[in-house]
């Protein structure tokens, strides 16, 4: 946090009437040994005051960089402040993604809200709790360790009726007080708001209608704008021609430095006028689809990262009884939330106010200042409820249109994508190619790994079995990718990366075992150490009720086994399918999923995110491809682009593999990355045929059935 | 062109002096200011927008004003009678059957449509009933069952 926006919190809490100001003397990144992601760009600041107020009446405001989009994060990072503080639940209110409120953040993506945020927040709260307590113990005349803290009222432990509640400590007045001592940490068994599972708290404004997105503010004078487009990514406007909407009445036309667009206080109106804009681009032929895109990554795939190597592939060759070599495909995914991109901007007294659906409220102040020449600490980003992002939700391109367009007319402006505008910019989950040669010894060990991922990138390609003679090379990791590699924007996407690196090494994985003529199951379990892996195996198989049967069975009906690790929770998946052997259509009739993701902060919320994970994995897994010629993105609605539908999803359990010695690992993620793996695996085991590509559709589980 | 439309909104007559061609959706979300009912694709393909017309689950981005002419319309925002939700919405909130709640009131009005049609409903009606709705964080099986234990307080009726 600069100096500046720290002032202006103040002033924000201020606002809210007294309350606690309180100092710590502590250096705060001590407070915390997490994975500290920020660090690199910015650390969380040091100061509770960013995190926590707490009035005169005891409520208490948790103030979150990172924002809510689905995952659950307002109800789990208000029972974390609950239980560190000693309050009840209710008595937190949560503010999300607002830049003039909460302390800064990177952004919300990588499931590291509750693995990096959640350790900041606790140790806030808990710091917090000290503080309280010691002012406590003077008012009261007892030391600290005679005292209890519940429902936010200290008491005297020996004579409960000596008490004093946290707004009476706070008493309207601003309090600066020091604790020489790092708290402590609630332990597991303590738990009273953790590890429970309380109604999400933004369950009721969903169901009535009254959760407010950004496209539902509305300011007085609006204009709702619509956006000249270019028919294909990297084309230019050469002439355009908006006399015609001059007829219209009430519509504003601006051209301003690239940036065609029609306003009008009606959204049907701009809707009309920009059907009326005569525009030409020229054509940036390139000669690269669907079908070819996967020998054009290969080409362009420039000098690989190399996360892993070890022993020596030649070595590892000669002990193979037998070698697998094997190139899987997959191509772009859209992130399609229900929730176009939208933005609403108002531009007043040299200040600008954004409302933005964005998981990056903090990066998207710093761009829609540079891009409107503002200093960033007169752009204030307010994030409403966001309608899904899946990683797709940062670049934020609509606040700045809707910020330009704000400034150039001085009205307030909502920019809306429409459903094409959405497909057409989104950043796609990137196409990509794996080659693996691999193989295992006489004894049926894993002896040889050999893994080079184009296009993808490197998470979930690690290797946890136990090969001795590894490599893993990464060919264009998203986001670094070379120039050229990618007809248009690529991004992360729910596990970016990693749904791609399981697809390939699970099947590889099951191949050999299949080789070796062992069960995949009890392959996996032979060829790993790693306790935590073998705890998620053993789980699922239990759950599911794993006996080994000879496969394939080559019914029609099948069942796979997948695993991998994401965001530092481990994760295993069995799944049942059924393959219509004459129109090659995949069912998915049950998945079994654990997971070990350490202490677990709500379950039922867990939960969610794993069958969330499960069921958007069937899109990637079945159905999504964005269908491209050269530049140009051909899918651009739900009518062609397949989203899983309630009749795809299958009998889904999930399991919470226990682990209270770990802190809190990441949910949002992680059950999805095997689904791709695991539904190929069953496809195998119900036909004999390999599906090397995603998506699985059924004209290509025909093609390979046919090849067998 | 201008004209006179009048229909029930939520139990309540409105009278608007506008052009009947415009969207039922955007006529809502603007002049009348009720933003429960979501855009989300703009061609029926998602559900979001989802209504009710004379006990009939619409999609409000294909209807036009006009189609309303006469007609009782219910939205998400009058689902709920004196403060007290509907056991739809008390379902859906009870099961955590919605995530970033943006397909959320379009799912609970289709899902309002579908008890209307079968108060009893099969598994397989409420399936088949949602299928035309899009919910991309994955609350499907939630949903399913919050429908289930919504038909079972009385199909899902006030009373």
């Amino acid at each position: 946090m600069t100096e500046l926006t720290r002032m202006d919190r103040r002033e924000f809490v201020t606002l809210l009437g007294g309350g606690i100001v309180v100092v710590v003397t502590v250096p705060f990144e001590s407070l915390w040994d997490a994975l500290d992601q920020q660090g690199r760009q910015r650390g969380y600041p040091e100061d509770i005051n960013a995190y926590l107020h707490i009035a005169q009446d005891g409520k208490v405001t948790l103030y979150s960089g990172k924002i809510e989009m689905g995952q659950g994060v307002m109800t789990s990072l208000s029972q974390m402040a609950a239980e560190e503080l000693g309050v009840s639940l209710d008595a937190v209110h949560i503010i999300m993604g607002d830049t003039a409120a909460c302390p800064w953040d990177m952004g919300t993506f990588g499931s590291l809200t509750t693995r990096v945020f959640g350790p900041a927040v606790r140790a806030a709260a808990a710091q917090a709790r000290l503080i309280l307590t010691d002012l406590a113990a003077r008012r009261l005349g007892v030391a600290r360790d005679g005292l209890t803290v519940e429902n936010g009222v200290v008491y005297v432990t020996a004579a409960p009726s000596r008490r004093a509640s946290y707004g009476e400590l706070a008493n309207g007045q601003r309090i600066t007080h020091t604790v020489d001592q790092k708290a402590v940490l609630r332990a597991v068994r303590e738990f009273g708001v953790m590890g429970r599972s309380p109604r999400r708290l933004d369950g009721i404004e969903k169901v009535t209608g009254a959760a407010k997105y950004a496209g539902d503010i509305r300011l007085p004078g609006m204009l709702y704008a619509r956006v000249l487009r270019s028919p294909a990514h990297g084309a230019t406007l050469q002439r355009m021609d908006a006399s015609a909407v001059a007829a219209m009445r009430d519509v504003t036309v601006v051209s301003e430095d690239g940036l065609v667009a029609v306003l009008s206080a009606d959204p049907e109106t701009a809707e009309r006028a920009l059907k009326l804009v005569r525009a030409e681009f020229d054509d940036p032929a390139l000669a690269v689809n669907t079908e070819t895109i996967f020998d054009h990554l290969v080409r362009s795939g420039g000098t690989p990262n190399t996360p892993e190597a070890a022993g020596d592939l030649a070595a590892g060759q000669r002990l193979c009884t037998r070698t697998y070599d094997v190139t899987y495909y997959n191509g772009y995914v859209a992130h399609a939330p229900i929730e176009p991109h939208t933005a609403v901007a108002e531009v007043k007294d040299g200040k600008a106010t954004v409302w933005s659906s964005t998981q990056g409220p903090f990066s998207q102040q710093a761009t829609i200042a540079r891009e409107i020449g503002f200093p960033p600490e007169d752009v204030r980003v307010i994030t409403p409820y966001v309608g899904g992002g899946f990683g797709g939700k940062m670049a934020g391109l609509q606040a700045v249109e809707a910020a330009r367009l704000a400034k150039f007319t001085g009205k307030p402006v909502q920019v809306a994508w429409t459903r094409a505008e959405e497909f057409f910019y989104d950043s796609f989950r990137p196409a990509a190619v794996v080659k693996i040669v691999s193989g295992v010894d006489g004894e049926g060990r894993l002896a040889l790994w050999d893994y080079q991922v184009y296009g993808a990138g490197a998470r979930g390609s690690d290797v946890f079995y136990d090969v001795p003679n590894r490599s893993v090379r990464v060919y264009g990791e998203w986001g670094r990718a070379p120039d050229g590699m990618h007809p248009f924007a690529v991004g992360p996407w729910r596990a970016p990366a990693a749904n791609t690196n399981r697809f390939a090494a699970e099947q590889q994985i099951d191949m050999m075992a299949l080789g070796a003529g062992v069960d995949p199951l009890e392959f996996r379990l032979k060829n790993t150490k790693d306790p935590r892996m073998l705890g998620v195996l053993q789980a699922v198989a239990k759950a599911y009720g794993w006996k080994p049967a000879p496969s394939p069975s080559r019914t029609g009906r099948g069942r796979g086994v997948a695993c991998g690790i994401d965001a530092g929770t481990y994760v295993a998946h069995v799944a049942d399918v059924t393959v219509d052997l004459q129109t090659g259509k995949i069912a998915v009739e049950r998945v079994v999923c654990a997971q070990d993701m350490g202490v677990v902060v709500n379950p039922d919320g867990a939960r969610m995110q794993m069958e969330g994970c499960i069921t958007m994995g069937l899109g990637y897994a079945l159905s999504e491809e964005v269908r491209f010629e050269g530049r140009r993105v051909l899918d651009e609605s739900f009518a062609t682009y397949q989203l899983p539908r309630f009749s795809w999803v299958p009998a889904i359990e999930t399991v919470l593999v226990s682990n209270d010695g770990l802190s809190p690992q990441g949910g949002g993620e992680p059950a999805i990355i095997n689904m791709g793996a695991v539904i190929a695996n069953a496809v195998f085991d119900a036909t004999g045929a390999r599906m090397r590509r995603l998506p699985m559709t059924p004209e290509r589980v025909l093609a390979e059935i046919r090849r067998i | 062109m201008s004209e006179i439309i009048r229909f029930k909104l939520n139990g309540t007559p409105v009278t608007l002096d506008t052009n009947a061609d415009r969207r039922l959706l955007w006529v809502l979300r603007t002049d009348l200011e009720l933003t429960g009912a979501k855009y989300g694709c703009g061609e029926g393909q998602c559900g979001s927008c989802t209504v009710i017309v004379d006990g009939r689950a619409v999609r409000s981005c294909q209807a036009s004003l006009g189609s309303v002419q006469g007609k009782a319309v219910t939205t998400i925002e009058g689902l709920a009678l004196d403060g007290k939700l509907h056991p739809l919405q008390q379902a859906f909130q009870e099961h955590g059957a919605l995530q970033c709640g943006y397909c959320t009131p379009g799912m609970i009005m289709n899902a309002y449509g579908v008890l209307l049609r079968h108060p009893n409903p099969t598994r397989e009606q409420i399936v088949q009933g949602m299928q035309p709705n899009l919910c991309r964080c994955g609350a499907h099986t939630r949903i399913i069952r919050a429908i289930e234990v919504a038909a079972g307080r009385n199909g899902g009726s006030h009373d």
